[in-house]
């Protein structure tokens, strides 16, 4: 059965995407990426000077990894510091794609709607492949749209908060108006159900970080991911059962034991 | 004159351009990217940049992120 990802013209098999950070070492981020299945990967960059050797270390695993790679805009408060590290991030990882984050509130992390899609617009225009972390504001998500983003990535709930899907109906409301749009759940999420969650809602994919790297066991959280999105996939393909209002016996009343006609009962 | 190279006052004893004061400064490979007074530099261009006192340059290399 194919049913694959596909994003800016490239087909992926994984529908989790998963952050590099947080993780209690390297060797543990690794093995987390793998089990996870996760084909697309974020990072970003930061200042460091010629002794830190972190950066090149990572670079040569990444490389390693056969991943492709989204590199992010974390921190980020403007289009002009955007546009200065996409470009640093094209020249250093060599591809167009971008998390585009613009930080509008320093408390709750949340994306600056004016500066998403001012930053997002002139990054298409030098030809990034923008996939902007955004809020679940339906004319936001079509502004971006307008500017030529091809993806898009509302938040669950603010980064890190773990806190799953906080506003369905704006989520369910965006699945509905953009149809064609592939939609990416990206933060917040902080528990497999919340993955599968998303994908049943009919989300194209999920991508996280904290829930994976902060779990006891981040190996084993990744495979716990790796298999609710799945079956949340699975069981949106499948086609979700209408809610009832009122009960309705799934055994055959036919045919029941022990019941008699009302009459029957009578003429005893 | 000075440049402030992440944050941290370098002093030069004669003006420089961008490529031979990152020799200077130990960095080498391509793990590395630049910005200078806020704007990316393509590393083609490091050898016509030349630096003025006051400039202030970002040298960011890979980090794990979310």
């Amino acid at each position: 059965m194919t049913d694959l990802l596909k994003l800016y013209g490239t087909t992926f098999d994984s529908r989790l995407l998963i952050g590099t950070a947080l993780y209690p070492s390297p060797a543990i981020m690794r093995e987390s990426v793998e089990a996870s299945g996760a084909q697309i990967i974020t990072l970003s960059l930061r200042r460091q000077s010629p002794e830190q050797q972190q950066g090149k270390m990572l670079w040569d695993y990444i490389r390693e990894s056969g991943c492709q790679l989204l590199p992010n805009t974390a921190g980020c408060k403007t289009p002009r510091e955007v546009i200065a590290l996409a470009e640093m991030s094209r020249e250093i990882f060599l591809t167009d794609w971008l998390k585009l984050e613009v930080i509008g509130d320093d408390y709750n992390l949340q994306p600056d709607p004016y500066g998403l899609v001012e930053a997002a617009r002139e990054l298409v225009r030098r030809g990034f492949k923008v996939l902007p972390y955004c809020t679940d504001d339906l004319v936001v998500c079509r502004k971006l749209l307008d500017v030529g983003c091809e993806v898009l990535m509302p938040w669950g709930a603010p980064i890190g908060t773990g806190r799953g899907l906080l506003n369905r109906y704006n989520l369910q409301t965006l699945r509905e108006r953009l149809p064609d749009t592939p939609l990416i759940i990206d933060a917040g999420i902080g528990a497999p159900s919340q993955a599968a969650e998303a994908m049943e809602m009919g989300y194209d994919a999920v991508l996280l970080n904290t829930a994976i790297a902060r779990a006891q066991e981040p190996v084993n959280m990744a495979r716990a991911f790796r298999l609710a999105v799945e079956a949340g996939r699975t069981a949106y393909s499948a086609g979700l059962m209408l809610k009832r209002q009122t009960a309705s016996p799934s055994t055959p009343t036919l045919d029941m034991p022990f019941w008699q006609q009302a009459d029957t009962a009578t003429q005893e | 004159m000075q440049v402030v190279v992440n944050g941290q006052v370098e002093k030069l004893e004669r003006p420089t351009d961008l490529s031979s004061l990152l020799q200077q400064l130990g960095y080498s490979g391509e793990a590395f990217a630049v910005a200078l007074n806020g704007d990316f530099v393509p590393r083609a261009n490091y050898g016509e940049t030349r630096l003025n006192d006051g400039d202030a340059l970002d040298i960011v290399a890979p980090v794990v992120g979310g």
